[in-house]
């Protein structure tokens, strides 16, 4: 945000208040009119989707640690009394549920949207990185909220995912048995992530905070990717975008609620309905759908260490994804190699979760060690050479220009 | 538009890799209907209650349903038993319970008891522990491939009717095992320690439907969907409401954001 | 030309009139489950009523038994205390009204409004101070009745000094009203359900 702030206090408590605390003129300026690029198309509406997940995620949870009870003995039944019997329980704990596919739905569109139009390329690493950041919190919350059920695919999902930190030269074993705080998953680990999965979405909270800050410093990037270069060029907040965010958000939890009232069950995996059995493995482990790509990486390279070297490393990429990129133009839109590249590198994504989701077996493996090569070579080949080799469209020269000749289309084909 | 092509493609991607998931049973359940399928669908309470029975006849016998109180049966969107029949059924169990001074008493069962569990005698020697049923057509998938079951549902109840109406002579050049059937419809193999439970007649209905081996399995896979998802009425009606009011707020804001925004294009 | 640009200003006023009410309606029904989840569960609610045989309990006998979390008198009143219940006169009490759950609202503290006629020997009622929650003591306090050595009925309250008569009536100290009386009812002539 530039230049000093509009809002004047009218009444004489507002004055006062205002030269105490200036938080109304904080709010005013950073929610009401920070100014935004009239260009942005819906794929930009889920920053604001992925925020009111984590505030229904963080209410939801509290209301079902009223009811949870975390004990090796008690958590399944426990889950099973808020399905039966505390008033409104099966929604919660159904909005809970599914609140977490949703979550990483939303989060997963807002990555690609972010690739696809550069929004990670100077000056807006840090807000990139943060965002990096956030998703790998994602991603260890939802890893142990989902311990929480204490069925068979926590308990096994938990011991499987504890035991890629075995593979840490000398002192893997010792982390892992720290972590479990035993010999193996049990009630130690169950307490303890219990612990963290509550804590973590504050940190969470956190975080986006920095992350919005981050973004209102620099200030949007939008589908042109060309910067901001007068008032024209944008829109107050309110009323443009809390009305389009607001729309996408009420449609977004219309799909959502489709899930939750007439397919609760869909996204999750019928053996966790299963209590845990630390004696006997279900036929089929395989984690969440969020977490496929991952695991088809993991799983596609024959050895323990590199395996696990594997995996982390694709995600831990991304935070190197601003200097990896070479192209001088930020949005896809203008690069005609790269946007078709970019589409191979989300089918292949898409297929490492496929290929994540099977059994497996030999030609399966070979499958996702290409892939996995494909997804390696996206970000350590194709895009430093593209930016280099390709020669970009002409640019508009403003984010308003664009606007126009966009309408004058429109109109020119309506008549 | 491209976009969507593009995420056209992916999904279609994603479809057909669903499609290499194989089954873990040997065939996919009997793609039988029930009524409480669909959007709208509801349950049966008399089948619900005839389910009761055969359960109560024949599963209760080895199978333990730990999560589900004799309350529950005149719960709205049950099988809906009046407080008086559910007051006599419970009645017909004993409880056994512990007073302040340490004596162990047996007393009649009441609403608020849980359905009880089989003696650890009767189970010992069955060569495997017969899984609780409260929530066994929710842990337990008829088929698979993620489109098959966006499009219909896991087929839990299906699993169970079909297991219960899928034993089998093996076939030619299989050895028989010692103690185990075999079921092409079992989850996990084909030789299952249960043998077959149901024969005609077995159970006594208290209506006029006949007590034939496939209509006991349909019921009392019916009363097994019914305990694992005790709330399904109440969930689709819950999410009828609130559909229809998210719709009305979509169109709403939608209104008033072309009204918006309609001066800056 | 005016009157467009008018009409679209009402429009949209009326649009966003609209819209805010029903995100509003919306945001105040979510609010309900939050709200109700609360509530004593499905679970809680059927253990609401307990059935109590007593044919067990012997004459100057009190069980305390526990029901809806909390605990409740049933004491086996003998002659002497009856007795001396009935003999109090109203103007004594410092709590007039009976309490009494199953009498009318606001009935005289009488001991005959604090029983179920016929079974004046069976006095049932909550084992909870009405001063801050402590259960009081049973035969004990300077309104119990002495015979010999012991004293048998009257309740002294240990965590602040009240004392209840063998009606269960506040006589003395900082307690404001009698021990409430739960709703119960005879299901037989030795069986009672209460709640």
């Amino acid at each position: 945000m530039s230049g000093p702030s509009k809002y004047q206090p009218t009444s004489a408590v507002g004055k006062w208040f205002h030269e105490r605390l200036p938080i109304v003129a904080f709010a005013k300026d950073h929610a009401l009119d920070f100014p935004t690029p009239k260009n942005l198309n819906y794929w930009y509406t889920f920053g604001g989707i992925l925020a009111v997940m984590l505030v229904v995620q963080i209410i939801t949870g509290i209301v079902l640690v009223m009811h949870y009870t975390p004990h090796v003995d008690m958590a399944f039944a426990s889950v099973e009394h808020i399905m039966r019997d505390v008033n409104y329980g099966w929604m919660l704990r159904y909005l809970h549920m599914n609140g977490a596919s949703m979550f990483f739905i939303a989060v997963y569109i807002h990555m690609f949207r972010g690739m696809y139009y550069g929004s990670y390329k100077a000056p807006r690493e840090v807000l990139w990185m943060i965002g990096v950041i956030i998703y790998l919190v994602m991603m260890a919350t939802a890893f142990m909220g989902y311990v929480l059920p204490w069925g068979q695919m926590s308990f096994w999902g938990a011991k499987v995912i504890t035991n890629l930190f075995s593979a840490i030269p000398f002192v893997g074993p010792e982390i892992t048995t720290w972590l479990w705080g035993g010999y193996s998953v049990d009630n130690p680990t169950l307490n303890r992530f219990f612990s963290l999965h509550y804590l973590l979405p504050f940190v969470l909270a956190g975080i986006v905070f920095l992350h919005i800050w981050a973004l209102h410093v620099v200030g949007n990037n939008n589908p042109t990717g060309i910067s901001v270069k007068s008032d024209k060029d944008t829109v107050p907040f309110h009323p443009y975008y809390t009305l389009k965010d607001g729309f996408a958000i009420v449609v977004f939890l219309i799909f959502y609620a489709a899930f939750v009232f007439y397919g609760p069950n869909y996204m999750g995996d019928a053996v966790n309905y299963v209590q845990a059995n630390p004696l006997a493995t279900p036929e089929h482990i395989k984690p969440e759908w969020y977490y496929l790509p991952f695991y088809a990486i993991l799983r596609s390279i024959n050895n323990k260490l590199l395996g696990v070297v594997a995996m982390f490393s694709s995600i831990l990429i991304l935070l190197f994804l601003p200097w990896l990129d070479t192209s001088r133009v930020r949005s896809g839109k203008y690069r005609p190699i790269f946007k078709l590249e970019f589409w191979v590198f989300c089918v292949v994504c898409v297929a490492l979760g496929f290929v994540g989701a099977q059994k497996p077996n030999d030609t399966l493996s070979w499958i996702g060690f290409l892939l996995t090569l494909y997804y390696f070579a996206h970000f350590i080949i194709f895009l430093p050479l593209m930016g280099l080799l390709e020669q970009p469209k002409r640019l508009p020269n403003s984010i308003s220009e664009d606007v126009l000749a966009h309408s004058h289309g429109k109109l020119a084909a309506a008549e | 538009m491209k976009k969507f092509a593009s995420l056209l493609i992916a999904g279609s991607a994603l479809i057909g890799c669903a499609g290499l998931a194989h089954a873990e049973a040997e065939k996919d359940a009997k793609a039988i209907s029930y009524s409480f399928e669909g959007p709208f669908g509801k349950f049966d309470k008399a089948q619900l209650q005839r389910g009761y029975k055969v359960y109560q006849t024949v599963c209760a016998n080895c199978h333990s349903m730990k999560f589900v109180a004799f309350r529950n049966l005149a719960d709205r969107g049950g099988p809906g038993f009046t407080d008086a029949q559910v007051k006599a059924l419970a009645a017909t169990f004993k409880v056994s319970e512990t007073d302040s001074k340490g004596d162990t008493k047996d007393r009649d069962g009441m609403a608020s008891d849980y359905f009880p569990s089989p003696a650890l005698a009767t189970i010992a020697g069955l060569g495997a522990i017969p899984p609780d049923l409260s929530l066994i057509t929710k842990a337990r998938e008829g088929w698979h491939g993620t489109f098959n079951q966006l499009l219909n549902n896991v087929g839990g109840p299906q699993y169970v009717y079909s297991l219960l109406t899928g034993y089998e002579d093996p076939p030619k050049g299989v050895a028989p095992i010692e103690g185990k059937y075999y079921n092409p419809y079992f989850t996990s193999g084909v030789w299952i320690s249960m043998p077959p439970q149901l024969t005609d007649g077995l159970v006594k209905y208290d209506d006029d439907t006949k007590p034939t081996v496939d209509q006991m399995a349909k019921d009392v896979s019916a009363f097994l969907a019914w305990t694992a998802e005790p709330k399904m009425e109440e969930r689709k009606q819950t999410g009828l409401e609130v559909l229809v009011y998210l719709l009305i707020l979509a169109g709403l804001l939608y209104a008033v954001k072309r009204k918006i925004w309609a001066a800056i294009h | 030309m005016a009157d467009t640009a008018h009409d679209n200003v009402n429009r949209r006023d009326f649009l966003m009139v609209a819209t805010g009410a029903v995100a509003g309606v919306g945001g105040a029904l979510v609010l309900w489950p939050l709200i109700t989840q609360m509530n004593p569960d499905a679970a809680v609610l059927a253990m609401a009523s307990i059935e109590v045989d007593l044919a067990p309990i012997v004459e100057g006998q009190e069980v305390i038994l526990k029901w809806r979390g909390n605990p409740v008198f049933v004491r086996h009143r003998t002659k002497p205390e009856i007795d001396a219940a009935k003999a109090v006169k109203l103007e004594e009490l410092k709590d007039p009204i009976a309490r009494n759950e199953n009498g009318k609202d606001g009935e005289a503290a009488s001991d005959e409004n604090r029983v179920v006629g016929g079974k004046e020997n069976f006095l049932v009622m909550m084992a909870v101070c009405t001063h801050l929650g402590c259960v009081p003591l049973g035969n004990s306090g300077e309104f119990a009745v002495v015979q010999g050595n012991a004293k048998t009925g009257g309740w002294f309250c240990p965590c602040h000094g009240s004392q209840y008569d063998t009606a269960g009536r506040i006589r003395k100290g900082p307690a404001p009203e009698n021990l409430p009386v739960p709703p119960y009812k005879y299901l037989s002539d030795t069986k009672i359900q209460i709640g």
